[in-house]
C-alpha cells in the first residue's frame, strides 16, 4: 500500500549489499551452516517473552510518577504544593496536597490495575506450552522458552507462539490456512504456502534432518510485508535458495486452521514479531474543546498571574509606611524582619500564587477525563447503532474526541464499502460489445444454468466464438477466490443449506466474488486449485484443468492483476483484468471501441466495471517473464518495486476480451443521511478510487448532487483541452460570480466539484516555474469552499489524506471527519481529525485505526447529529461552568486582600478551599456533563439544522467565555460586597436564639468566609441548576445531594473540636451564622441577586432572537405530544425554493437512475420471487426490461427516498 | 479454549454467509434500559418570559414588604456612637492619646460627655469600635494556639510556632500567646448618668453573656481542669507583654477569670474586617416601667491605655438596642427593597416582551 514509506524504511536500514547488517540470518534448528557457505554474522536475538506491561514491581512508583507529572497540569499543581511546603503560604499544603494526592492515586491505581492485568495476561501467554522439536524428538517448553531458529510444531487452532516461516504442513500441498482475526480482525482464511524443498517433511526426524538458513530483513511493523530467502544445504552441493515472501510468514497472534499441524521455524520472537511491533499506539488527537480549553487556561494562567503581581505591588505600596507594615500589635519575627526586601516579595508573589491557584482548577482535568471516559459509554451501549447482521455496535477507541464528533464541518467518505453496501453482484459482461446477462439470481444459485446466457447479438462466427470461451475462462481463472468447501462446514449449517452444494467463495475483494459467482450462473463454474491445477466445470459440464504458473497479484497502483496458466492443451496463457484506465492503453488488439462505449454507459449508470485481457504467450516468452518473475522475487532489497517493474513487462500487448459489469448497492439510508449531513451544515466530499461516472452516479444517488446541482469538473480531460490553470481561473469565476448574483439567498446555490487524482496531483504539485500563477492551492480551496458537495474521484490512498490534511491546513482550520472501511481509508482516517472505520467487508484495518467504528453509515447520522451535539454542549458546559465556578470562588478572596493588608489572608477555612472543587460542586457538574439533553434525541435527529448552532465550536468562543467570565466576576463581587456591607455598616449579629441568652454576638472573619462561601455553593450548584435542561431522578439526587452534603459537612465540621487539627477557628462558625436571621435573609438576598442577570439574559435572548435549539424546545413544550409531526424548523430557516427542490427531484432522468440504484425494492422482490419457486416473468419484466439495455425505466421511489 | 474455537469457527461461517447472528453474538447487544439508552423520564424546564414571569412577580411581592419590614426595624433600631480617640486638641482623651507610653505606670482617664436625645428602652449593648486595626491580617490571625487555649497543659508551656514573636518572653512562655492575645483591647470604659438633679450615678455594666456560649464553654478552658487556683495553674508561665497584668487577674469572679474571661474571648474571635466592633457590656434592663437609658446626659469615663494613633486607628464607643434581626443594619432592608422593585420591574417588562415577541413565535408555528 505505502511503497514510498517501506522503501524509505528500507534504503534507511539498508544502504548497500556491502553493509548488510540489518538483515538477520537462521540458522533452522540451531545447526550451523556447511563451512565457507557465508561469513557468519553472530547476532543475538532476544527470547519469546512479550512484556506488554509498562510497569514492574519495583518501577512503578518512580516511572507512574514521573509519567504523571509530564502531564502540564499535574505539574502544575505539583509546583503549587512544593511552594507551599517551602514557603509559609496563607494556605497549608493540604489544600493542594490532598486534591493532587488523590488525582494521583486514582491515576495510578487505574493504571497500576491494567497492568497488572497486562502482566498477567503477558504471564499466561509466555507459560503457553509449546512443542518444539530438538533432535528429531518433540520437546514441550514453553512459550517465552523459544528461541530464534527453533523449529516449532502448531496444531489446529492453536496460535503461532511467534513469527514462523512454514517449512511443511500436514496438508500435501505444503499449505496451511490461516485466521488473522485477532491481528486484523479478517476472519477469512489465508492460505500460507511452504517451500517446496521442504514441503514434503512429515516426521519430526525428517523436519529435523533439514539444513538451511534463512536470510531476512530486520523485523519490521508492516504485517503484510516480508522479504526474505532460504538456502537449503544438501549434501555438498550448492545451496538451493528459495525466496520468501508474506506468504511464508505464519504471525505471532494468527490462528492455524483446517491443517492439522505444520512444521515452522522462528524468525522473529518476543518483542520482535509483527505482532508485538503494531502495539505501538497511534498519535494522539486532540480536540478543538481541549485546544480551547488550554487556550482558557492560559488565558486564566496569565489572570492568576497579574492577580499576584498587582497584590504584590499594592501590598508594598500600601505597607510603604512603617506603622502598616508592622504596627505594634502585629510584629514579624526576627527571622523574617531580616529577610532581604527581594526575596521577601518574591515569597509574597508565590505566596499570592498560591492562595488564588484554585482558579485553575485540578479537578477540571479529572471531571473532563472522567466525562470523557464514562461519556463514551453511551455510544457503546446505543441500541440504535447496533447492526443486527453484524452482531456489533458501535466502538469507541478513543475518548478523547467525543465532542469533536459535535463539531464536524467536512466529511470526507470513502464510496466502496462505505456509501455502498459493497455487496456486489454481477450484472453483465459483455464481450467485443455483446453483452451477457445472466438471468435472476437467488442467492448465488442458478436458477437454468443452460438457458441463461442471453445474447443481444446473436450472430455466432467463429472469432467470437473463441473470444467468448477465452472470456469466461479467463474471468474462471484471474483471480485469487478461495473455494470453502462442504467438509468444513459443521452439522448445524449443513442443516440449514440442505439440499444445495454447500461450498462457496471466500476472497479478500468482493468483486472478485461477484465475478466467480457470476460465470458460475452463466455456466461457468470453478471448482477448486488442486495441486496447483484450476479446475473448471465448463458450460458442458466438462472439467477442464490448468495448470496456475504464476499469479501477479493485484495492487490499487497498477489497478490490475493477472495470472499465467498452462492450459491442457500447453498453451501458455496471461489472464489479465483490471480498470480500464489501466488496460486499456496496454491494449493491441480487439474490439477496443465497442467495449470502450459499453463501459463507459455502465459507469454511467453506476456499475463497477473492469476489463479483461489475455496474450498468448510462446514457450520462450514465458521462460523470459518467469525469469524476470523469479528474480524480482528472489531480490531482498526493492523487491517491491522491482516486482512490480517485471510485471510492467509482462503485462503488455494484450488482446482485449470484454469487460464486466458489478454492482455495488447504496447502503440503506446513505441517502438519507447525506441529506441530513447537507442540512447540518457539513460539506460531504467523496473520495473514491472508483470512475468518474461511476461514483458520480453513485453520488446522484446517495443525493450528494442534486437536480440543482450545478457540477463543476475538474478533471484531466478538461485539463487536456485547456491549461490547468484557466480551468481553475474559470471555476473560480463562476463559483464567484453565483455568490455575487443571488446576493442574499446565498443557501439557493449549490455548487458541485468533481476532480479526479490526476488534476488534483497537477494542483497540489508546487510550481516552480511561475510564482504568480504557482497559487492553484489557494484557487482550488476557495472553489471546494463554496461547493456543497466535492467527489474525488481515482484517488489512491495516500491522495486521500492529501485532500484531508489540506483542507485541515486551510484558512478556517475546519474540523475534518474521516469515514471509511478499507485498508486504503486507514491514511485518511488517521489524517482527519476524526476517524471513523466501518466494520465492513474488507476485513478490520479501517475500524482498527479509527477512533470511532460503527457497523454503518447510517449510524453516522446519529453518532453526529445525536451523540456528537450532545457531547459538545456537554462538555462545553463543563469547561464554561468549570471557569465560572473558580472565577466565583477566587475572586473575592481577591477582593479581600484589599480590606485584609494584601497579606495572603484566605478567605475560606482550608476545608472549604479543598473541598470546593472536589466535593461540593464537582458531582452536578459530572453528571449534566453525562446526561444533559437540551432537546431531545428525536427532535435532533428531525432538525439537522440544529447542529449549525453548534458549528465552530460556538459555545466555546471567545464572547462566551468573557461572558461567563464576567457572569462569575459579577457573581463574586456581589457575594464579596453584599457580605461586606454587611459586616462593615452595621452590627451584623447572631441574636443568639441558638443558645439559651438571649444577646448578640459578634462574627469574626470565619463567619464572614463561611457566609461568602454559602451564597457561593448555593449560587454555583443553582446555575447548574438553571441551565440544567435534563432532569432526571440522578439531577435531582446530585444536585439537591451535594447542597445537603455541604450543609451537613459544615455542621459536622465546626460541630466538634478536631483533635487533629492545631486550630479550632470553625467550631460552631456555621451554626452561629445560621442563627441569624439576617444571614438567612442575606443568604437568599444574594443568591437571588446573583442568578437574575443570567436568568434575564436567558430569556431575553429566547424572546428577542431564539436559536433553532431554542425555537426546538419550545415546540417540544408547546406540542410534548406531537412532535415528530411538525415542520421541520429548518425550512422556516432556509429560502423556499431550495426545500422544495431538495425533497421533490425524483423526476430527473439521473435521479430516476439513481433512485432505481438505491432501491433495494425489485431485489427483494426478485430474491422472494426465485424462492418461491418459479421466476414469473411478467413480474420480472421492468426488471428485465433494464438489464436488456433498452433505456431506462422509471422505479417508483422507495421507501427510504419519500420525504 | 475448546468452547471458543469452537465459537470462532462459528464466527468464520456467519461472517462469509453473512447469515444471521448466533447467539454468542447476540449477547453483544446492548442493553435495552432508560439509562444506557439515554431515555431516563426526565423533567425539562425551559427558561422562557413565559415562566419566568410569575417568579419575578412572586419574588417582587415577597422581597418588597421583607425589606420594608427590615428597614422600619432597622430604623427603629437607637444607636449612639462616640469617638474618644482624641485626635483634635479639643478632645477630652488628646491629652492620653499624646501622652502615652506603655511602661507609664499611671493610667490616664479622660471623661466624655455626650447627650441621649432619646430613652433607650430594653437591654443596651454597649460596643468598642475601632478603626484601621487589622485583626484580618494574616500574620495576626494566624498567630494563637488554640490548644493552648482550650487548656491544654503541654501548649501552655510549649506554645506553638504560630505565636512567634510573641511566644515567650524572657525564656518563658507566654499564656496566652500570640499577637492577638498581646494586643488585646484595656481601655477600660464606664458610664454615668448625669441625673437632672445633679447626681452621677453610674450605670451597671454586665460582663458576662457577651461571648457565644460555646466559645466560653467547650472552645476555651482554662488550664487544670477545675482549679481554682489559677494562679498557681499559671506558674511558670509570663503575661503577654503588652498586658499590665496576667491572665488569672483579669476578673475577680473566677468564673470569668483566665482564658474564659469573656472580654477575652470577645477579643481572640478576630474581626472581617479592619473597622470592626466589639461588644463589650451589655446594660441589662432593670423593670418594664423605666427605660434602660433615658433621655439626658451622660458621662463616658475612659481609661484610656491602648494606643491606636500609631496606625491612624479610631476607638469609639457605641450604644445600641437590637431588634430580631440583630443591630441596626438599614442596607439589608434597601437592598431586599430594591431587588424586589427591581424584579417586578423586569417583570412587567418580561410580561410586554412576551405578549409581544411570544405572540409572534406562536403565529410562526401556526403558520408552518
Amino acid at each position: 500500500m505505502d511503497f514510498t514509506l517501506l522503501r524509505n524504511i528500507i534504503s534507511r536500514y539498508c544502504v548497500g549489499e556491502e553493509n548488510w547488517v540489518d538483515s538477520r540470518t537462521v540458522y533452522i534448528g540451531h545447526k550451523e551452516p556447511p563451512p565457507g557457505a557465508e561469513a557468519y554474522i553472530p547476532q543475538r536475538y532476544p527470547d519469546n517473552r512479550i512484556v506488554s506491561s509498562k510497569y514492574t514491581f519495583w518501577n512503578f512508583i518512580p516511572k507512574n510518577l514521573f509519567e504523571q507529572f509530564r502531564r502540564i497540569a499535574n505539574f502544575y499543581f505539583l509546583v503549587i504544593f512544593l511552594v507551599q511546603l517551602i514557603i509559609d503560604t496563607p494556605t497549608s499544603p493540604v489544600t493542594s496536597g490532598l486534591p493532587l494526592f488523590f488525582v494521583i492515586t486514582v491515576t495510578a491505581i487505574k493504571q497500576g490495575y491494567e497492568d497488572w492485568l497486562r502482566h498477567k495476561a503477558d504471564c499466561s501467554i509466555n507459560e503457553c506450552p509449546v512443542d518444539v522439536v530438538q533432535q528429531g524428538k518433540l520437546v514441550r517448553t514453553q512459550s517465552h522458552k523459544l528461541r530464534v531458529g527453533d523449529i516449532v510444531v502448531v496444531r489446529e487452532d492453536e496460535t503461532f507462539p511467534c513469527d514462523l516461516i512454514l517449512l511443511s504442513s500436514s496438508r500435501h500441498d505444503g499449505t496451511c490456512y490461516v485466521t488473522t482475526a485477532s491481528l486484523d480482525g479478517e476472519s477469512s482464511h489465508k492460505t500460507y504456502y511452504a517451500v517446496p524443498d521442504t514441503m514434503a517433511f512429515r516426521t519430526e526426524r525428517e523436519v529435523d534432518s533439514l539444513h538451511a538458513t534463512i536470510e531476512c530483513e530486520q523485523p519490521q511493523p508492516d504485517l503484510y510485508k516480508f522479504v526474505g530467502r532460504i538456502n537449503i544445504y544438501k549434501d555438498k552441493e550448492e545451496p538451493v535458495v528459495r525466496p520468501l515472501g508474506a506468504e511464508n510468514l505464519l504471525l505471532r497472534g494468527a490462528t492455524l486452521k483446517n491443517t492439522q499441524h505444520i512444521y515452522a521455524v522462528a524468525v522473529y520472537t518476543g518483542m520482535e514479531t509483527k505482532m508485538a511491533l503494531n502495539y505501538q499506539s497511534k498519535s494522539q488527537k486532540r480536540s478543538a474543546v481541549e485546544k480551547s480549553m488550554n487556550a482558557f487556561l492560559i488565558v486564566y494562567l496569565c489572570i492568576l498571574i497579574s492577580k499576584a503581581v498587582i497584590n504584590t505591588v499594592l501590598k508594598y505600596a500600601w505597607q510603604w509606611s512603617p506603622d502598616r507594615d508592622e504596627p505594634w500589635y502585629n510584629h514579624r519575627t526576627e527571622n523574617e524582619r531580616q529577610r532581604h526586601v527581594v526575596i521577601r516579595a518574591f515569597t509574597d508573589f508565590l505566596a499570592f500564587m498560591v492562595l488564588f491557584n484554585y482558579i485553575i482548577p485540578v479537578s477540571m482535568y479529572v471531571t473532563v477525563e472522567m466525562q470523557k471516559f464514562l461519556g463514551s459509554y453511551f455510544i457503546t451501549w446505543d441500541e440504535e447503532m447496533f447492526d443486527e447482521e453484524l452482531g456489533e455496535g458501535a466502538q469507541v477507541n478513543t475518548s478523547d474526541l467525543n465532542e469533536e464528533l459535535g463539531q464536524v464541518e467536512y466529511v470526507f467518505t470513502d464510496k466502496t464499502g462505505t456509501l455502498t453496501e459493497n455487496n456486489m453482484e454481477f450484472i453483465e459482461c459483455c464481450v467485443d460489445g455483446n453483452v451477457y446477462i445472466p438471468h435472476a439470481i437467488c442467492n448465488g444459485q442458478i436458477l437454468s444454468a443452460a438457458s441463461s446466457i442471453d445474447m443481444i447479438d446473436s450472430s455466432p462466427g467463429g472469432y467470437r466464438r473463441e473470444h467468448e470461451d477465452l472470456f469466461f475462462r479467463a474471468l474462471c481463472l484471474c483471480h485469487t477466490v478461495q473455494v470453502k468447501e462442504e467438509e468444513t462446514v459443521d452439522g448445524i449449517k449443513r442443516g440449514i443449506h440442505q439440499g444445495r452444494p454447500t461450498s462457496f467463495y471466500i476472497s479478500s475483494s468482493p468483486d472478485e466474488v461477484a465475478l466467480v459467482e457470476g460465470m458460475k450462473r452463466l455456466g461457468y463454474t470453478y471448482l477448486r486449485l488442486k495441486d496447483n491445477h484450476m479446475e473448471i466445470l465448463n458450460k458442458d459440464d466438462e472439467i477442464e484443468r490448468f495448470e496456475l504458473l504464476h499469479v501477479l497479484n493485484f495492487d490499487s497502483v497498477r489497478r490490475r492483476m493477472s495470472v499465467i496458466v498452462k492450459s491442457s492443451s500447453g498453451d501458455y496463457l496471461l489472464f489479465c483484468k483490471g480498470a480500464d484506465s489501466s488496460i486499456f492503453p496496454r491494449v493491441v488488439s480487439g474490439k477496443v471501441e465497442q467495449v470502450k462505449a459499453r463501459v463507459e454507459q455502465n459507469a454511467v449508470e453506476g456499475l463497477r466495471t473492469l476489463c479483461v485481457a489475455y496474450r498468448r504467450l510462446s514457450e520462450s516468452e514465458y521462460v523470459e517473464a518467469c525469469h524476470h518473475l523469479t528474480e524480482a522475487k528472489l531480490a531482498l532489497q526493492d523487491r517491491e518495486q522491482r516486482l512490480a517493474q517485471a510485471y510492467d513487462i509482462i503485462e503488455r500487448d494484450f488482446v482485449l476480451l470484454g469487460a464486466t459489469a458489478v454492482e455495488d448497492r447504496l447502503q440503506e439510508k446513505a441517502a438519507d443521511t447525506i441529506e441530513s449531513l447537507h442540512k447540518a451544515g457539513m460539506k460531504v466530499w467523496v473520495l473514491t478510487g472508483d470512475k468518474m461516472e461511476t461514483a458520480a452516479a453513485t453520488c446522484y444517488a446517495s443525493k450528494l448532487f442534486r437536480r440543482s446541482t450545478q457540477i463543476l469538473e475538474l478533471t484531466k480531460k478538461r485539463t487536456e483541452e485547456q491549461s490547468l490553470h484557466d480551468v481553475l481561473f474559470e471555476l473560480n469565476r463562476t463559483v464567484l460570480r453565483q455568490r455575487s448574483i443571488s446576493g442574499l439567498s446565498v443557501d439557493c446555490l449549490d455548487f458541485g466539484l468533481i476532480i479526479d487524482g490526476a488534476t488534483l496531483s497537477a494542483v497540489l504539485k508546487p510550481n516552480q516555474e511561475s510564482a504568480g500563477h504557482g497559487n492553484y492551492r489557494e484557487i482550488f480551496l476557495e472553489i471546494c469552499r463554496n461547493c456543497s458537495a466535492v467527489l474525488c474521484c481515482r484517488m489512491a490512498p495516500l491522495q486521500k489524506a492529501q485532500i484531508v490534511k489540506l483542507i485541515k491546513a486551510s484558512k478556517e482550520h475546519p474540523i475534518t471527519l474521516a469515514i471509511g472501511d478499507g485498508a486504503n481509508d486507514v491514511s485518511m482516517i488517521l489524517e482527519a481529525h476524526v476517524g471513523i472505520g466501518i466494520m465492513g467487508k474488507e476485513g478490520r484495518q479501517a475500524a482498527r485505526n479509527s477512533d470511532y467504528a460503527i457497523p454503518k453509515f447510517k449510524h453516522l447520522k446519529k453518532m453526529l447529529l445525536v451523540h456528537g451535539h450532545y457531547y459538545y454542549i456537554r462538555i462545553a458546559e463543563l469547561v464554561q461552568y468549570f471557569f465560572y465556578k473558580n472565577v466565583c470562588f477566587i475572586f473575592p478572596q481577591f477582593l479581600y486582600q484589599f480590606f485584609c493588608g494584601f497579606s495572603q489572608q484566605p478567605l475560606y477555612d482550608t476545608a472549604y478551599l479543598t473541598l470546593y472543587n472536589i466535593s461540593f460542586t464537582s458531582l452536578p457538574i459530572l453528571l449534566y456533563s453525562l446526561v444533559e439533553q437540551h432537546v431531545t434525541m428525536e427532535t435532533l435527529k428531525r432538525e439537522p439544522s440544529l447542529y449549525r448552532d453548534i458549528a465552530k465550536n460556538s459555545l466555546l468562543r471567545w464572547p462566551v467565555f468573557l461572558y461567563w467570565t464576567c457572569l462569575g466576576v459579577f457573581d463574586a463581587v456581589i457575594f464579596f460586597f453584599g457580605a461586606y456591607f454587611l459586616f462593615d455598616n452595621t452590627t451584623f449579629t447572631s441574636n443568639g436564639q441558638l443558645m439559651t441568652t438571649n444577646t448578640q454576638m459578634m462574627f469574626g472573619n470565619w463567619t464572614f468566609g463561611t457566609l461568602v462561601f454559602t451564597v457561593l455553593v448555593f449560587t454555583v450548584t443553582l446555575k447548574l441548576a438553571l441551565d440544567t435542561h435534563h432532569w432526571t431522578w440522578i439531577n435531582h439526587f446530585v444536585i439537591w445531594g451535594s447542597l445537603l452534603f455541604y450543609v451537613i459537612f459544615s455542621l459536622l465540621w465546626g460541630g466538634i473540636i478536631w483533635p487533629f487539627l492545631n486550630y479550632q477557628r470553625m467550631y460552631y462558625v456555621f451554626m452561629q451564622m445560621l442563627s441569624s436571621g439576617p444571614a438567612w435573609l442575606s443568604i437568599i438576598l444574594l443568591i437571588t441577586v446573583s442568578l437574575l442577570p443570567d436568568v434575564i439574559k436567558k430569556v431575553l435572548c429566547r424572546a428577542m432572537c431564539p436559536t433553532a435549539t431554542e425555537r426546538a424546545q419550545d415546540e417540544e413544550k408547546l406540542l410534548p405530544g406531537s412532535a415528530a409531526e411538525l415542520t421541520p424548523l429548518s425550512f422556516r430557516r432556509s429560502c423556499k425554493g431550495m426545500s422544495t427542490d431538495s425533497s421533490h427531484l425524483h423526476l430527473s432522468a439521473v435521479d430516476t437512475l439513481s433512485l432505481r440504484r438505491s432501491d433495494p425494492l425489485p431485489h427483494k422482490l426478485l430474491a422472494h420471487l426465485a424462492e418461491g419457486g418459479g421466476a414469473d416473468l411478467c413480474s420480472l419484466s421492468p426488471y428485465m426490461l433494464r438489464l436488456s439495455g433498452a433505456g431506462f425505466a422509471y422505479y417508483a421511489p422507495g421507501p427510504e427516498t419519500s420525504v | 479454549m475448546m468452547a471458543s474455537s469452537y465459537n470462532a469457527k462459528d464466527e468464520d461461517g456467519h461472517i462469509t454467509m453473512s447469515g444471521p447472528g448466533g447467539g454468542t453474538l447476540r449477547s453483544k447487544k446492548p442493553e435495552n434500559t432508560a439509562f444506557k439508552q439515554q431515555r431516563l423520564p426526565a423533567w425539562q424546564p425551559i427558561l422562557t418570559a413565559g415562566t419566568v414571569l410569575p417568579a419575578f412577580f412572586i419574588i417582587g411581592l415577597i422581597f418588597i414588604p421583607i425589606g420594608i419590614g427590615l428597614y422600619v426595624t432597622s430604623n427603629n433600631i437607637k444607636e449612639f456612637e462616640i469617638d474618644y480617640t482624641g485626635v483634635d486638641m479639643s478632645s477630652p482623651c488628646f491629652n492620653c492619646s499624646q501622652n502615652f507610653s506603655w511602661n507609664s505606670t499611671k493610667p490616664c482617664t479622660c471623661t466624655i460627655p455626650f447627650y441621649l436625645d432619646q430613652p433607650y428602652e430594653s437591654n443596651v449593648f454597649m460596643y468598642y469600635g475601632l478603626s484601621n486595626f487589622y485583626q484580618n491580617h494574616r500574620r495576626y490571625v494566624k498567630s494563637r494556639d488554640d490548644s493552648q487555649l482550650n487548656g491544654d497543659m503541654e501548649s501552655l508551656t510549649k506554645p506553638s510556632k504560630e505565636c512567634e514573636p510573641y511566644a515567650s518572653h524572657e525564656n518563658k512562655p507566654i499564656a496566652p500567646c500570640g499577637a492577638i492575645a498581646n494586643s488585646m483591647f484595656n481601655d477600660t470604659l464606664e458610664l454615668f448618668y448625669n441625673d437632672p438633679n445633679g447626681t452621677k450615678i453610674q450605670i451597671p455594666l454586665t460582663t458576662t453573656g457577651i461571648a457565644w456560649w460555646t466559645d466560653k464553654h467547650v472552645k476555651f478552658r482554662n488550664p487544670g481542669g477545675n482549679n481554682p487556683n489559677l494562679t498557681a495553674v499559671f506558674q511558670g508561665t509570663t503575661k503577654p507583654v503588652n498586658w499590665r497584668k496576667p491572665v488569672y487577674e483579669l476578673d475577680a469572679d473566677p468564673e470569668n477569670n483566665g482564658f474564659i474571661n469573656e472580654d477575652f474571648i470577645v477579643w481572640m474571635r478576630t474581626a472581617a474586617l479592619p473597622t470592626f466592633r466589639k461588644l463589650y457590656r451589655i446594660i441589662q434592663k432593670k423593670n418594664n416601667m423605666v427605660p434602660t437609658l433615658p433621655r439626658g446626659n451622660y458621662t463616658l469615663e475612659v481609661v484610656y491605655n491602648y494606643p491606636v494613633r500609631s496606625f491612624e486607628g479610631r476607638k469609639r464607643m457605641i450604644l445600641s438596642t437590637i431588634s430580631w434581626m440583630g443591630g441596626k443594619n438599614p442596607f439589608l432592608g434597601i437592598a431586599y427593597i430594591t431587588v424586589g422593585s427591581v424584579c417586578f420591574f423586569l417583570g412587567v417588562v418580561l410580561l410586554i416582551i412576551h405578549h409581544k415577541y411570544g405572540n409572534r413565535n406562536n403565529s410562526a408555528d401556526i403558520s408552518n
